[in-house]
């Protein structure tokens, strides 16, 4: 007797490859997912008794495939009576045709449904509920429990999204070159949403949730083999495979976040900064001068590379933000840039760039800036300016514990001490 | 979740012999396909325990023992570290592996790695403690 988790896992390895093939085949990304379902529920019913088939994935598309020639059936029996002669979005509605389709390449077939799922029509939660769902093979259930909404919610924006891509008749047709680069960044966007939201979550009382940031990392590396001549998407994976690096060395014993300078680099993960640095090295290969992942990643690789947090290379980490902040122009680089200054130059020169950050309308919510700005008055001497920039950075912190480290570090500036 | 799967030793990779081209390649279509899906983080084949070396712990003392080593099949062969959503996923990869030892009798041990969660309340303040002396050390080693 098969058990039913293992069924389950089988069907989560074949789901992308499945649903891929049936989108090319049915060009419908709804029914694509809806035979692919009904697959499952017939792997359901039948492996616990006769066992998992010699080729699981084979099995799952005959079965899917049969369902689908059942469905073009009813369908052109309808539009039959209906007069209508073409289907909606040039449906390929042969049934030989169909049949004929199977055995293309399987690479393009994942890579289609990449690029539908995080297709530009779409909004960025939508993207990564789809991707999730449709790449990750996560249940709406596991989404849901992953960015902490209701799983109806999270039902919705799935059927939505598959209403808003037929609507739009989003093209089943796979870009190449240029346009299948021009289309990657909408792709890269969602991953590291995913990978982020795992990260530093942005609400609920945990710190992190590493099983998204996994599910990230993963879409990530299957990326990489997708479209393995695409120096960002390497530099995606090394940006999330360093930062992946130091996610036990993140959390204290009681959960509590542990900041970069002051975790234990003895716990950081050999392994994936080795990996990192290899993927790092591959998008450098192809691409000079280098996109905004992989100099977030470069950024990253310093602190991998250096043994303490005293051997930092602070004057290379100010040098890549340099570029980031000429690349992005973003308000949030530059409050990074200038915590890069201060720890090259001194606080006084990091908190010169904060304070003419303070105005920035992009920033005036976001927590980091008080707290950077608290960080650098404290080593400055300025205690109780300090304190007063860690309540407003507490007040403005959506995450409790990131709340509660901040709050500490206020009563520290109370008791007079330098934190 | 990560779990280490180990291809257990047999007779025949005991005695040095390299896997034939069949199951090099079948091999590494299957490394290609874990590659592809982001499954696999790591993996090598391991030269015969006549090249290995134990250093043995009794009592207080060490002492360091040559291979080859007698218990062939608890010896390993060769190692994945796979990166996967549960066991029954590593599971199901590890049964689409090529038969490692063809013409032999062999297994694939599939082990959990302790990842950060697993530690729990296991991180003690003494061991926190420990570790801040230890890092004290590497400072006052610096200076030096």
């Amino acid at each position: 007797m098969t058990p039913r988790g293992a069924i389950e896992a089988v069907w989560r390895i074949e789901s992308a490859r499945l649903i891929g093939g049936l989108v090319r085949q049915v060009r419908d990304v709804g029914l694509a997912e809806d035979l692919a379902q009904e697959a499952l529920v017939v792997a359901l019913e039948r492996w616990p008794e006769s066992g998992i088939p010699e080729n699981p994935g084979a099995w799952l598309m005959a079965t899917a495939k049969n369902r689908g020639l059942d469905e073009l059936r009813r369908r052109q029996m309808q539009e039959r009576k209906q007069g209508v002669l073409e289907s909606p979005g040039g449906a390929a509605t042969d049934p030989a045709e169909l049949e004929a389709a199977l055995d293309e390449n399987v690479g393009d077939d994942v890579l289609r449904l990449v690029l539908i799922a995080c297709h530009p029509v779409l909004s960025k939660e939508a993207r990564a509920a789809l991707t999730l769902r449709l790449l990750g093979g996560l249940s709406t259930e596991e989404i849901a429990r992953a960015f902490l909404v209701p799983e109806p919610t999270i039902a919705q924006r799935i059927v939505r999204a598959k209403r808003t891509l037929a609507e739009a008749r989003v093209p089943f047709e796979l870009p190449r070159g240029d346009d299948l680069s021009a289309r990657l960044p909408s792709v890269l966007e969602v991953v590291y949403l995913i990978f982020n939201e795992g990260y530093a979550a942005t609400r609920g009382e945990d710190w992190m949730r590493l099983d998204l940031c996994e599910d990230a990392l993963r879409l990530g590396r299957i990326l990489a083999e997708l479209v393995p001549a695409e120096a960002e998407v390497h530099g995606l994976v090394a940006l999330m495979e360093l930062h992946g690096s130091r996610l036990r060395a993140r959390v204290g014993p009681d959960g509590e976040p542990i900041l970069l300078l002051e975790q234990d680099r003895s716990r950081w993960d050999q392994l994936l900064i080795r990996r990192g640095l290899a993927a790092l090295a591959r998008a450098e290969a192809l691409a000079r001068p280098l996109g905004i992942y992989a100099l977030q990643a470069a950024i990253t690789a310093c602190h991998a590379r250096a043994r303490t947090a005293e051997a930092t290379d602070w004057r290379k980490i100010v040098a890549l933000y340099d570029a980031l902040v000429e690349l992005t122009g973003s308000p949030i680089v530059e409050l990074n840039r200038a915590v890069a200054v201060s720890m090259a130059f001194g606080p006084a020169a990091g908190l010169e760039l904060v304070d003419a950050l303070v105005d920035e309308p992009a920033l005036r919510s976001y927590h980091l800036l008080p707290s950077v700005r608290g960080d650098l008055l404290a080593k400055l001497g300025r205690t109780e300016e300090a304190r007063v920039a860690f309540e407003r950075a507490a007040r403005q912190a959506q995450n409790g514990r990131e709340r509660a480290l901040l709050r500490a570090r206020a009563r520290a500036c109370e008791s007079g001490g330098r934190s | 979740m990560r779990v280490m799967v180990m291809v257990k030793a047999s007779k025949n990779s005991e005695a040095g012999a390299m896997p034939n081209e069949k199951l090099l390649s079948e091999m590494g279509k299957f490394n290609e396909e874990l590659v592809k899906a982001g499954v696999m983080l790591a993996g090598d084949g391991l030269h015969p325990s006549s090249r290995g070396k134990r250093v043995h712990f009794a009592g207080g003392k060490k002492t360091v023992v040559d291979g080859p080593f007698a218990e062939t099949k608890e010896l390993v062969a060769g190692f994945w570290i796979w990166q996967v959503k549960s066991m029954e996923e590593a599971l199901a990869w590890a049964r689409r592996c090529p038969d490692p030892m063809p013409g032999e009798e062999s297994d694939l041990e599939l082990r959990p790695i302790v990842e950060a969660e697993d530690f729990g309340k296991a991180f003690t303040p003494e061991l926190r403690a420990q570790e801040e002396r230890i890092r004290a050390g590497i400072e006052a080693q610096k200076r030096s």
